[in-house]
């Protein structure tokens, strides 16, 4: 698998993993976090607050199913407020687990060995805590399966002109493919932990989830070219994803969503959140966890790296959108711009400037971007100008449309808060649970990375009768 | 000749080279029902033991072509047949907009094939298996290489598979029961 010819252990560049690891090493030290490692302090005071706050989040749910969205702020004109602003955030978190284990598998790039399994735990969860933002804007959530086209007695379809109907077979299908591609990857981990332990609960169950798996060549021929495949199946998914969700707004006429630049902008600004949920995550695991030998100062500059060049891009996207504002001369659009420098919401489009386009340059220094825990702050500064650049993208367009007879403002309830940190707890639980209970790190693909795992076997044939 | 109880010879090796080299020496001398188990993918291993080509990528491009055709038809059959809505004077078969739809039922049916197809092609789940009888077996998804000749094989006899095995320098050979 993606055999990494030459592990570099230079002075330029961190190597990829620590030397003087072996393949009984790295099978020891992963598997140790889920099979012998105590319960810890630590693990427990995160998981119970993760838990209340998921606790909070069911009962503002269950709030929600009894009264209805009227307990959020969301009202005309102003239709979609944070459900739509979170779905946005979370789906475009989740963009970076797919970008590291799709994108970087085709494109060669060993590094991700040791970051895609978590990454891809992020996706999942992200785009799980997305998915529940449209079904609870719904109104009538009990009825989602609307959305999808089944013979019923109401002799309906959905309607496959629209932008929302795309939306739910592209986050769907993302959703899927996300989980597949993960279970497989966690196949051949999870028989080298049923292997481990001698647990027998613990060996039946890894050895379920597992399906019996025993290593051999020739499923490993069939699971590598299915592998290969996925990645090369989700690479074109991930980037349609969120050019999908961008078609929510650019296929609409409101001003400041009606343009073309969406679709990549929308899928750079993705991968800029993604890749800052990533350090999030992976500053303090590797700490935490004792795996700094495998998640290296070399990730962790590599992630700061696709982060200032995507974040150039999504500067890039703001810069055009004013260009297009002026140069298309609509009366609506010049508004919009006005109203976005000048407006009731202008501090947080300010703020947004700040937060997604000033604070990343100095990630342009090497001290910087070799700092964890600068590196930390950074990115959760990234994920807050992001979330307010899907905030600015929603609620000011649509609080000043057309007509100065529909203008209003929008105001979020405790409820639309609830919902929104509840997610955030939701998402950590689930990684935290993640953590200790499945491999972190990719055991068989780390192993491909050592200098031991090459083959200097000629083809050569000898013959023994 | 062939003892019923015994499933096949396992010889095991701590390093990839030497794996490789006895798969090749064990597959020029005639065995062909072989395999290897190895703790990472080797694909020069599955080379040695005569196993390349897998059916995984048609079985999804089948899957793929299906699903992309399912959804485009679905849509038309809709549109235009079932529940044509007149917007406009606008045409029924309008389907540039249907191609998102079947872009995403195209990539899942091909994706859920790769990995069905995977799976029931290599015959899991399967969760019992007679090479687990051999308790060194478990240092497959560690650090060890294991190569197999099974009792089916033609040229398969107790006594001179057993010294061949031994030829390779291996570890240790076992016997795997069945």
């Amino acid at each position: 698998m993606r055999r990494a010819t030459e592990v570099e252990v230079g002075e330029q560049k961190a190597p990829v993993i620590q030397p003087g690891h072996t393949y009984a090493s790295i099978t020891e030290k992963i598997g140790a976090i889920v099979l012998r490692r105590p319960l810890t302090n630590g693990w427990l005071l995160g998981m119970v607050i993760c838990f209340i706050i998921l606790q909070w989040f069911l009962l503002a749910v269950c709030y929600l199913f009894y009264k209805g969205v009227g307990i959020w702020g969301v009202n005309i004109p102003i239709g979609w407020g944070f459900a739509i602003v979170n779905f946005v955030w979370w789906i475009g978190i989740g963009h970076a687990g797919t970008l590291i284990s799709a994108i970087l598998l085709l494109l060669r790039q060993s590094w991700r060995n040791s970051i895609n399994r978590f990454a891809e735990a992020m996706t999942l969860f992200a785009v799980a805590c997305a998915g529940m933002f449209p079904v609870f804007h719904l109104g009538r959530p009990w009825l989602f399966y609307w959305l999808f086209p089944y013979p019923n007695t109401m002799s309906y379809w959905p309607q496959f002109r629209s932008p929302l109907v795309w939306d739910v077979f592209a986050v769907t299908t993302y959703l899927t493919i996300s989980l597949v591609f993960w279970f497989i990857g966690l196949i051949p981990d999870m028989a080298s932990l049923r292997d481990q332990t001698s647990n027998r609960f613990v060996k039946i169950v890894y050895g379920l989830l597992c399906m019996g798996w025993r290593n051999s060549v020739r499923h490993w021929n069939r699971y590598e070219t299915a592998y290969l495949l996925l990645g090369g199946l989700a690479t074109p998914l991930v980037l349609s994803v969120h050019t999908v969700v961008s078609f929510d707004f650019s296929i609409g006429i409101v001003p400041g969503w009606h343009t073309t630049i969406f679709p990549p902008y929308f899928v750079a600004g993705a991968i800029y959140s993604g890749f800052a949920m990533v350090l999030v995550l992976a500053i303090p695991i590797r700490k935490f966890y004792g795996i700094e030998d495998f998640i290296t100062m070399r990730h962790l500059e590599n992630s700061a790296m696709v982060m200032l060049a995507t974040g150039w891009i999504v500067c890039y996207g703001y810069a055009f959108e004013a260009f297009m504002n002026w140069y298309g001369g609509d009366p609506y659009e010049t508004f919009l711009r006005w109203n976005r420098l000048h407006g009731p919401y202008a501090g947080f489009y300010y703020a947004l400037l700040f937060t997604n386009l000033v604070v990343p340059q100095v990630l342009w220094f090497k001290r910087i971007r070799t700092n964890p825990l600068l590196l930390f702050f950074i990115s959760l500064d990234v994920l807050v100008g992001m979330w307010l650049e899907r905030f600015i993208i929603v609620v000011v367009s649509l609080t000043r449309d057309f007509l100065n007879s529909s203008f209003g403002m929008y105001y979020p309830t405790q409820w639309d808060w609830a919902i929104f940190i509840g997610t955030l707890g939701f998402f950590s639980a689930c990684m935290f649970l993640f953590l200790r209970l499945l491999p972190a790190v990719s055991i068989s693909e780390l192993k491909t990375l050592l200098p031991e795992a090459e083959v200097t076997v000629k083809h050569e044939v000898e013959v023994h009768t | 000749m062939r003892d019923p109880r015994i499933y096949g010879l396992l010889a095991e090796f701590d390093n990839v080279n030497d794996a490789i080299r006895a798969a090749r020496s064990t597959y020029a001398a005639g065995y062909r029902k072989i395999d290897a188990y190895t703790p990472f993918p080797v694909e020069e291993l599955s080379e040695a033991i005569g196993f390349e080509k897998n059916g995984v990528a048609l079985v999804c491009l089948i899957g793929g072509l299906l699903g992309g055709t399912a959804a485009f038809v679905l849509q038309w059959w809709i549109n235009n047949i079932s529940y044509p809505l007149n917007v406009g004077g606008r045409p029924f078969n309008s389907w540039p907009s249907f191609i998102i739809v079947t872009f995403e039922m195209t990539i899942l049916f091909s994706g859920l094939s790769a990995v069905f197809g995977m799976l029931a092609l290599n015959g899991l789940p399967m969760p019992y298996h007679p090479v687990f009888n051999v308790p060194r077996f478990d240092l497959a998804s560690k650090d060890r290489f294991f190569l197999i000749i099974f009792s089916s094989d033609k040229n398969y006899d107790p006594t001179r598979t057993r010294q061949f095995l031994e030829g390779l320098n291996p570890i240790s050979v076992a016997e795997v029961p069945s």
